[in-house]
């Protein structure tokens, strides 16, 4: 058997000053070892944390902490407006504030979705979680489920305080609530599609930039394509078509289910939503396949990764 | 105990067979993996760690089934890879500190544990400074430490002294030394150099081509060849006392190899020193050292090759 570590003597020499350093030996540890959902939990922590910038260099914060004032700005305005005019209700929909504000959004995930999975890439980290009690889905859980939840911060606060402001001008509380509630939800389903997605294509790559190049344009071709089209097919006066082109970008799908199933009015031009029930339900399974599609995209993506 | 069993295992895959029907035991200890690159050692580490499925065959880690017991095994077990693994924007503490809670340490004895682990491994006031500023050996010391953190049963060393000057790498051999002498910690550590593990070791195991070629005590197989070295004066009667010492020595029957000064006598039983002695005292030279010399593994390694050549060439 290995020797059992020695105790220092070095007391022995140490003179009246006792701000040395004494080698104490080698303390073996014998305390809890937590099980795996915590080892998710830590890494979920620590990544959410990290999309903003906590426990990283300051310089770090600057992006996502503007991004994140930025998207709370204009509540804290429509606020303001609100109650000095004395409105009988928000000049906007709860649903429809995220879609006012993609750009700030899309620049967010195209900033911290690399940061949270490509670093762990190019530098090989990942071989050192896999080498630890956790399982590959712990680790996709982990990170889908922060960069998830960083967006969902992102795209709450600002309702959060839209529902303040509504309340401080005393506008009707259940009509209040119930847009918060809806916006909260359309919120929820934004920052699983748009987190999957962002995820998916930043762990394509080990390289950052191409990452965020990446996500910037998925985001941004796809809703100009759609929306160019939508316009030729308004001048041409194809209104179902423009519900049914809404299904090929990330933004527009989540504005045909918020306007299908939460009675959201259409950002769509004209605002013309999903034009029938059979467009209305793929909408939303378009979106819930493209969320299930994205961990599965992850999982295997990790699967090669292995200790590299 | 055995700190490391496998039996027959076998691991192919489409175009290469990376480990073939390799049954070896390990004890705790230090234990030198060598090979040259594409030996399958990191493929054995990929298996031992359970995140790769054997072909064929079967291995235990500290008496558990790599097959079935791979996150138990890796909460026992620390592994620092060949590769650079860390974050350049990330100071020491800070990533040893996540590494510890990723292996399911509490928040509070990460901490802890981080601090003793970083001072053990001789980091000191660098350890608050980000990563990306250290040199290789300090970025060594860092994978040393978060391999060791959670407090191992048996730590995975892959190459820990690829890219090390020599001062560099004699730091890390005596570290790993420690891990086992001082921290009671088992050590597998690979390396295609056999000169630094032959130091470092406790037994060595030699793998070419995904198969066994040699496994044993360090003794063991230094011994089998030991050689004496013997130095000896020159005299007025014998003004080549070199010269005389290594005629007398081939007349008692010794195999013997001059090297300058020095006469190499193979030892072939323990009558060899007393013939040596007998023939230095009958010339009437003075003995200026008579010491054991084992042989370097590096020439056992190459003599197994060159048989394995030849038994090769003979199929």
């Amino acid at each position: 058997m290995p020797p059992e570590p020695t105790a220092a003597v070095a007391a022995a020499t140490a003179p009246a000053d006792n701000s040395r350093i004494h080698d104490i030996g080698y303390r073996h540890y014998d305390g809890t070892r937590l099980d795996r959902s915590y080892i998710r939990r830590s890494l979920f922590t620590q990544s959410l944390r990290g999309a903003y910038g906590l426990g990283r260099s300051a310089k770090s914060k600057v992006l996502p902490m503007i991004l994140f004032a930025v998207m709370c700005l204009p509540a804290g305005i429509i606020d303001a407006v609100t109650v000095y005019t004395h409105m009988t209700k928000l000049p906007l929909e709860y649903t429809r504030y995220a879609l006012y504000l993609q750009a700030v959004i899309g620049l967010f995930l195209a900033a911290q979705a690399p940061q949270s999975v490509s670093r762990d890439l190019r530098f090989k980290t990942v071989s050192l979680y896999f080498s630890r009690p956790m399982e590959r889905i712990d680790y996709v859980i982990a990170k889908y489920g922060a960069m998830a939840a960083a967006l969902f911060i992102l795209t709450a606060a600002p309702l959060v305080i839209l529902y303040a402001g509504a309340l401080l001008a005393k506008l009707d509380f259940a009509t209040q609530t119930a847009g918060f509630g809806k916006g909260l939800l359309a919120a929820a389903l934004l920052s699983l599609l748009f987190g999957g997605i962002g995820l998916v294509l930043a762990a394509l790559t080990p390289r950052r930039g191409f990452g965020v190049a990446a996500v910037i344009a998925a985001f941004t071709i796809s809703y100009g394509a759609v929306t160019s089209v939508q316009g030729v097919a308004y001048q041409q006066g194809d209104h179902a078509a423009i519900g049914w082109l809404g299904l090929f970008s990330p933004v527009t799908l989540i504005d045909g289910v918020q306007t299908w199933w939460l009675g959201a009015r259409s950002a769509f031009v004209g605002n013309y939503g999903p034009p029938n029930a059979v467009a209305g339900t793929l909408y939303l399974l378009v979106v819930l396949g493209l969320i299930a599609g994205s961990f599965a995209l992850l999982m295997r993506r990790y699967r090669k990764v292995g200790l590299g | 105990m055995t700190v490391i069993e496998t039996e027959s295992l076998t691991k192919r895959y489409p175009r290469v067979t990376a480990l073939d029907r390799l049954t070896v035991g390990i004890q705790p200890g230090v234990t030198g993996l060598v090979g040259a690159n594409g030996a399958g050692k990191s493929t054995l580490i990929k298996i031992l760690l359970g995140l790769s499925p054997a072909t064929e065959g079967t291995a235990a880690v500290l008496g558990l089934d790599v097959a079935t017991e791979g996150p138990r095994i890796r909460a026992l077990v620390g592994y620092m890879p060949e590769h650079d693994c860390l974050p350049p924007d990330v100071s020491a503490t800070e990533f040893v500190v996540h590494m510890a809670r990723m292996a399911g340490l509490p928040a509070t004895a990460a901490r802890e544990r981080t601090a003793d682990t970083l001072r053990h491994v001789g980091l000191y006031e660098e350890r608050y400074r980000p990563i990306g500023g250290y040199s290789t050996g300090m970025k060594q010391r860092v994978k040393l430490a978060q391999a060791l953190v959670h407090d191992p049963k048996l730590v995975l060393l892959d190459e820990p002294t690829n890219g090390l000057d020599p001062v560099g790498r004699d730091e890390m051999l005596a570290l790993i030394r420690r891990v086992h002498i001082d921290f009671g910690i088992s050590v597998l550590v690979t390396s295609h150099l056999l000169g630094e593990l032959e130091r470092t070791s406790d037994q060595i195991v030699v793998i070419d081509g995904g198969k066994l070629l040699r496994a044993s005590s360090t003794t063991d197989f230094t011994q089998a060849t030991a050689s004496l070295a013997v130095e000896v004066t020159d005299t007025d009667q014998h003004p080549d006392g070199t010269r005389a010492a290594l005629d007398a020595f081939t007349v008692a029957g010794l195999t013997v190899h001059a090297d300058g000064h020095l006469l190499l006598v193979d030892i072939a039983d323990e009558s060899t020193y007393d013939t040596v002695r007998d023939a230095v005292a009958a010339l009437g030279l003075g003995l200026i050292r008579m010491e054991q010399r084992r042989h370097r593994i590096a020439e056992i390694f190459k003599s197994n090759q060159d048989k394995e050549g030849g038994s090769r060439d003979a199929a």
